[in-house]
């Protein structure tokens, strides 16, 4: 197995397929999926953000939309709520670290602000996930970067703009392509 | 798993939150109270807890150590009354990160997978059961089992500490098809070097997974222990990722994307990372395979004490490296070590039960197991481990948070035969 992890390393490194797929259908089973219905549910969104749907919503909206279906849970302001503070420092002046167990619940704990929207989207709030539209969701993303210091008040969060938001903890993860470890380290390290 | 208990104040705190939006969506203040200790925290909770009453068979046994929060829902396997190295499926863990169960019908329930394939395609339950089938004997385990923050913080709920601070891995025999064949039916293009999935759980659970793990032996599995799947472990479908931690085995699978990229979802980049000092407190994005393993389940911390003369230590071994090939049994605290019988059968990725005669002379003793897998890999004791991730000989003696982690696990044996948690005392 340790020299099959590391092919598996070397594999994903190289980012080379791995070797030996037969590309042509055994079984003939399965069903083609029409663009529209593959449209209907990409909504895993990558670090790059390309599954990112149509949308805006700025810090403003935002806030609004937080107060009614997130403040219960996080709090006023993402601050002192019964669950996951999802905020640290300040406009203007974001958190860098450390981050212990209680701040790695704030977005500015994130690599990519991407995670936000894909996460909010997808699993919040937690008794109707998936209840809120795509501009909501771009709005309470913006709100919560904007409050974690990230963005400006005045800023517009799209499919074009989150991308490209700089994260504070950008470089806080370590591998950001997972690498196997060396010798003479243990094989599941 | 954040492994410390939330005390009764911000428990009350989040069900009260919990209630004022819930409103009836199936996550309340007597729900979330199923979490709750009749022991520690007041009769009143217990008696209007259904779950605490159910927690007990008619045989008196603790069926299921049990944890609930707002966004959770843990089953710990009672590992004390364990016995062989299959798991029954209403025992099997549950690490579940939504506020209540899906309700799937399977009849309308598709698999898709599209990305970078030449085939987009999307399977029913006829199509996937259509294909050819493997069985296999795989343990499934929560990262953060056996976390050394949780030591000293179970309660009534959750069971003895084996069942608490271990309870978080499982064996089954799982059924279903290679995830090699359906993606050879769609055809991954070269750039396709990674996977991500999701689930049809409310919280829409997503993981990465490399390509070349998702070839070698990772199944589509719709049958657990002669059975379908239990709703709790994923009905209709979910992924089987044999050896590396759980959250890779996506359950309630519904989406495959085929990508050129980890895709750092929430789940796995956020929740899912540590700092270490050992890569200078920054977080490991990714742990993939378990090391070797394993934990002695009686006697252990809380049973019934020990009597003099025979006592039968019986445990389980796991790695994800493969096979274990060796556990020694120490009763010195590891000064020592004796080899334990394994117990046949012993399989690649799934649990190994281990056997070992011993005549208890009255005296302290202190119990620990050890594991050594088929890659020569030997299960390091708490200050090897700690010291590995960077921490100092001072922290080591102290609970840091962690994950991932295959400490040895001494069991203090005292002179009135109590048996006691001995990690950090």
């Amino acid at each position: 197995m340790r020299c099959s992890l590391s092919l598996l390393a070397s594999v994903m490194m190289l980012a080379a397929p791995a070797a030996g797929l037969a590309q042509s259908p055994k079984f003939n089973v399965g069903t083609p999926l029409s663009q529209e219905e593959i449209r209907s549910f990409d909504f895993m969104i990558g670090p790059q953000g390309k599954e990112l749907p149509p949308g805006h919503g700025t810090p403003k909206e935002g806030a609004a939309v937080f107060a009614k279906r997130c403040e219960v849970c996080h709090g006023k302001n993402g601050q002192n709520g019964v669950l996951r503070r999802l905020v640290l420092g300040s406009p203007g002046n974001p958190y860098r670290g450390p981050f212990g167990a209680a701040e790695k619940d704030s977005v500015a704990y994130y690599p990519y602000a991407t995670i936000a929207w894909d996460y909010i989207n997808r699993a919040m709030p937690v008794p109707k996930p998936g209840s809120l539209t795509h501009d909501e969701v771009y709005a309470v993303v913006a709100f919560l970067l904007y409050r974690n210091g990230i963005i400006q008040e005045t800023d517009v969060m799209d499919e074009k703009t989150l991308p490209k938001v700089e994260m504070p903890n950008r470089n806080g993860f370590v591998p950001a392509v997972p690498v196997y470890p060396p010798e003479p380290k243990p094989s599941w390290w | 798993m954040d492994s410390n208990g939330s005390g009764r104040r911000r428990f009350l705190k989040q069900a009260a939150a919990v209630a004022g939006v819930a409103a009836g969506a199936g996550v309340g203040a007597e729900w979330a109270a199923k979490g709750q200790s009749a022991k520690s925290e007041g009769k009143s909770e217990a008696s209007a807890n259904p779950e605490a009453k159910e927690a007990h068979d008619h045989r008196g046994l603790l069926r299921r150590g049990a944890r609930f929060s707002v966004d959770h829902i843990t089953y710990y396997t009672p590992l004390q009354d364990y016995v062989g190295i299959i798991t029954p499926a209403s025992l099997h863990f549950v690490q579940y990160h939504a506020s209540h169960f899906p309700d799937i019908d399977a009849q309308e329930h598709r698999l898709t997978i599209h990305g970078l394939v030449d085939r987009q395609l999307s399977f029913s339950m006829d199509d996937l059961k259509s294909l050819p089938s493997v069985t296999r004997i795989h343990f499934l385990e929560c990262h953060a089992n056996s976390s050394p923050m949780i030591h000293g913080t179970g309660n009534h709920n959750m069971g003895p500490p084996v069942q608490y601070v271990h309870g978080m891995t499982s064996c089954s025999e799982w059924t279903g098809v290679p995830l090699s064949v359906l993606l050879n039916e769609v055809g991954v293009q070269p750039t396709g070097t990674w996977l991500v999935s999701e689930g049809a759980d409310p919280g829409k659970f997503s993981h990465t997974l490399p390509m070349a793990k998702a070839m070698e032996d990772v199944l589509v599995a719709y049958g657990q222990n002669g059975e379908p799947l239990r709703v709790e472990q994923g009905y209709p479908i979910r992924l089987l990722v044999p050896g590396w931690e759980a959250p890779f085995s996506v359950k309630y699978l519904r989406h495959i994307k085929v990508v050129d990229q980890p895709y750092h979802a929430w789940n796995e980049a956020m929740n899912h990372s540590v700092g270490r000092p050992d890569v200078g407190g920054k977080a490991r994005w990714y742990h993939f395979q378990f090391g070797p393993k394993s934990v002695i389940t009686r006697p252990s911390a809380g049973l019934k004490p020990l009597r003099r003369g025979y006592v039968e230590i019986t445990g389980i071994a796991w790695s994800g490296g493969g096979v274990i090939r060796k556990v020694e049994v120490s009763t010195d605290g590891g000064k020592s070590w004796k080899e334990a019988k394994l117990q046949a059968p012993v399989l690649p990725r799934a649990h190994t039960r281990f056997n070992f005669d011993w005549a208890w002379d009255g005296q302290e003793a202190v119990l620990v197991s050890r594991s050594t897998d088929e890659l020569g890999e030997v299960q390091p004791s708490r200050v090897e481990l700690f010291k590995n991730w960077g921490f100092t000989e001072e922290e080591s003696k102290k609970p840091q948070r962690s994950i991932h982690s295959n400490m040895q696990q001494p069991w203090r044996v005292a002179r009135d035969g109590s048996v006691y948690d001995a990690m950090f005392t």
